[in-house]
């Protein structure tokens, strides 16, 4: 996806909606930088209710566990389990192959409020 | 309040390194990876400013006698040019820091003492040396940290890169000793020590040539890949190495014993700050001891993770976790009651909220060949 045309959390978190509604949720190249090292990630089921706003999983680097939060409400009808065992594939292709989870939206929720692309770089730039 | 920061924040800032509070200090976290970092420590050598330790100096004809009184080791048989581990206790046996104390001698031939402590124990030790050395007038006490920077070189190919540096006579240094030398004409005190498991030499260096000093060390290890490593690596390398850090493994309510640091505790024919206390509980030991621990899986148990015997009891807990980055599994120290403690028993850990396996093991994680 193109990271122009996707939302953003302020905790790094991308979302977009691919061409069947379903939201794509991954995180981006800027929080891949911070963590390095990474170990070890926990993702949810299928199946699984996800609010935004909320921790859905975590990723752990040698120095730290970070939460994951979603950036919608939904249910999580695919899991990228395949990254668990394979966690370059993250920073290699963060807004593609790097996609964690996609999410079926709730009724009557939406993209709205996140950030948009250029609101979310000027929040990294500014840390 | 403010960062102080070390004579090389510029340097770390200028190179990528990723700035961190770390006990009232500005320092690097990590300037590549921590993984890079930690293995290029492991392969080859990594370069740490531990600028932000205390560094103190203590003068006289009775100053071993004063620092003898503090320390659980013997200083009074101290041959000049030894460096020793020790700790410093208060009257009920809690450790207030652990440190090393090194006998050495000034180039105009004056002996003294050097005492390094923990950064975030500086201000503590301080207030607790003031009364002991009203007792000893007549010791010369400098607290020389602003005045210099702690450089440390570890790793396999640290020997080759500080005897370029070094006349043969400094770089021959054995294990745990130091010598007060120069390096291209600035003053320098060398010790053969660290906090990594590998071996290596640590510097102290007049503030205003710590860059220089760096730099030289950078260019000397070039061919070797040398790289600056952050505290997040030395974390990691320190874990590996089953030593302990203060806050984590050491603390005022811990007793060595307790620790697994009896061999730091001389209470042989000598009497000191908390040796009444010690010697009770050397026969009478408190009921958790330190141990090591490898786990299952890939999540790391971090410090406060609780451990459960087989019937879901609080049996301990982590004082320290991470993945191991040599080992590729994660590992941990950990205080667990003294009858659990055992080599190749079994518990369960708690990682927020779900259970791994974890094995008791021998410390240290990793020991390199030749040590």
């Amino acid at each position: 996806m193109k990271p122009e045309e996707l939302k953003y959390n302020a905790s790094h978190e991308w979302v977009g909606l691919d061409s069947d509604g379903l939201a794509v949720i991954g995180i981006t190249d800027f929080a891949l930088e911070q963590l390095t090292d990474l170990v070890y990630m926990a993702l949810p089921e299928v199946g699984a209710q996800v609010t935004a706003g909320e921790e859905f999983g975590e990723v752990e680097s040698v120095k730290a566990v970070s939460p994951l939060y979603s950036p919608v409400s939904g249910e999580v009808v695919e899991v990228h389990s395949e990254l668990v065992e394979s966690l370059e594939k993250l920073g290699d292709d963060p807004f593609g192959n790097g996609w964690i989870i996609k999410v079926k939206l709730a009724d009557g929720a939406s993209l709205d409020g996140l950030l948009d692309h250029d609101s979310y770089r000027k929040q990294c730039s500014d840390a | 309040m403010e960062l102080q920061s070390t004579p090389l924040s510029a340097w770390h800032i200028a190179n990528q390194g990723r700035m961190v509070d770390f006990a009232g200090y500005q320092m690097p976290v990590q300037y590549s990876s921590i993984v890079q970092e930690h293995t290029a420590t492991r392969t080859t050598a990594g370069l740490f400013d531990i600028s932000h330790m205390g560094r103190l100096r203590f003068e006289g004809n009775r100053a071993h006698e004063l620092l003898d009184h503090l320390l659980t080791r013997r200083v009074t048989d101290m041959q000049p040019g030894q460096v020793r581990y020790s700790l410093m206790c208060n009257e009920e046996g809690g450790v207030l820091d652990d440190v090393l104390i090194s006998n050495l001698e000034s180039p105009s031939g004056r002996p003294y003492f050097l005492l390094v402590v923990n950064a975030s124990n500086r201000p503590k030790i301080l207030k607790w040396l003031a009364p002991h050395l009203a007792d000893y007038p007549d010791i010369a006490f400098t607290d020389v940290t602003d005045a210099t920077a702690m450089i440390s070189i570890q790793g396999p190919s640290s020997l080759s890169i500080i005897q370029r540096l070094f006349e043969p006579s400094s770089a021959n240094l054995r294990y745990y000793h130091s010598v007060v030398t120069d390096q291209m004409s600035k003053p320098c005190v060398l010790s053969r020590t660290g906090y990594t498991g590998e071996d290596g030499f640590e510097l102290i260096v007049r503030a205003e040539d710590a860059e220089r000093v760096w730099e030289n060390l950078l260019l000397a290890g070039r061919e070797a890949q040398i790289q600056p490593v952050g505290l997040g690596a030395r974390d990691t390398l320190r874990l590996e190495a089953g030593m302990p850090l203060y806050g984590h493994e050491l603390a005022e309510d811990i007793d060595p014993f307790t620790a697994g640091l009896g061999f730091a505790v001389n209470l042989k024919d000598r009497s000191f700050v908390g040796s009444q206390s010690l010697q009770a509980i050397k026969s009478n030991p408190r009921e958790t001891s330190r141990v090591g621990l490898r786990l299952t899986g890939r999540r790391a148990a971090r410090e406060g993770a609780k451990l459960l015997d087989r019937d879901n009891r609080v049996v301990g807990s982590v004082s320290s976790g991470s993945f191991s980055p040599t080992l590729q599994i994660p590992i941990a120290m950990a205080f667990v009651r003294r009858e659990l403690a055992a080599v190749g028993n079994t518990l369960d850990v708690d990682i927020r909220g779900s259970r791994s396996n974890a094995e008791i093991v021998k410390l240290p994680f990793y020991q390199r060949e030749n040590a």
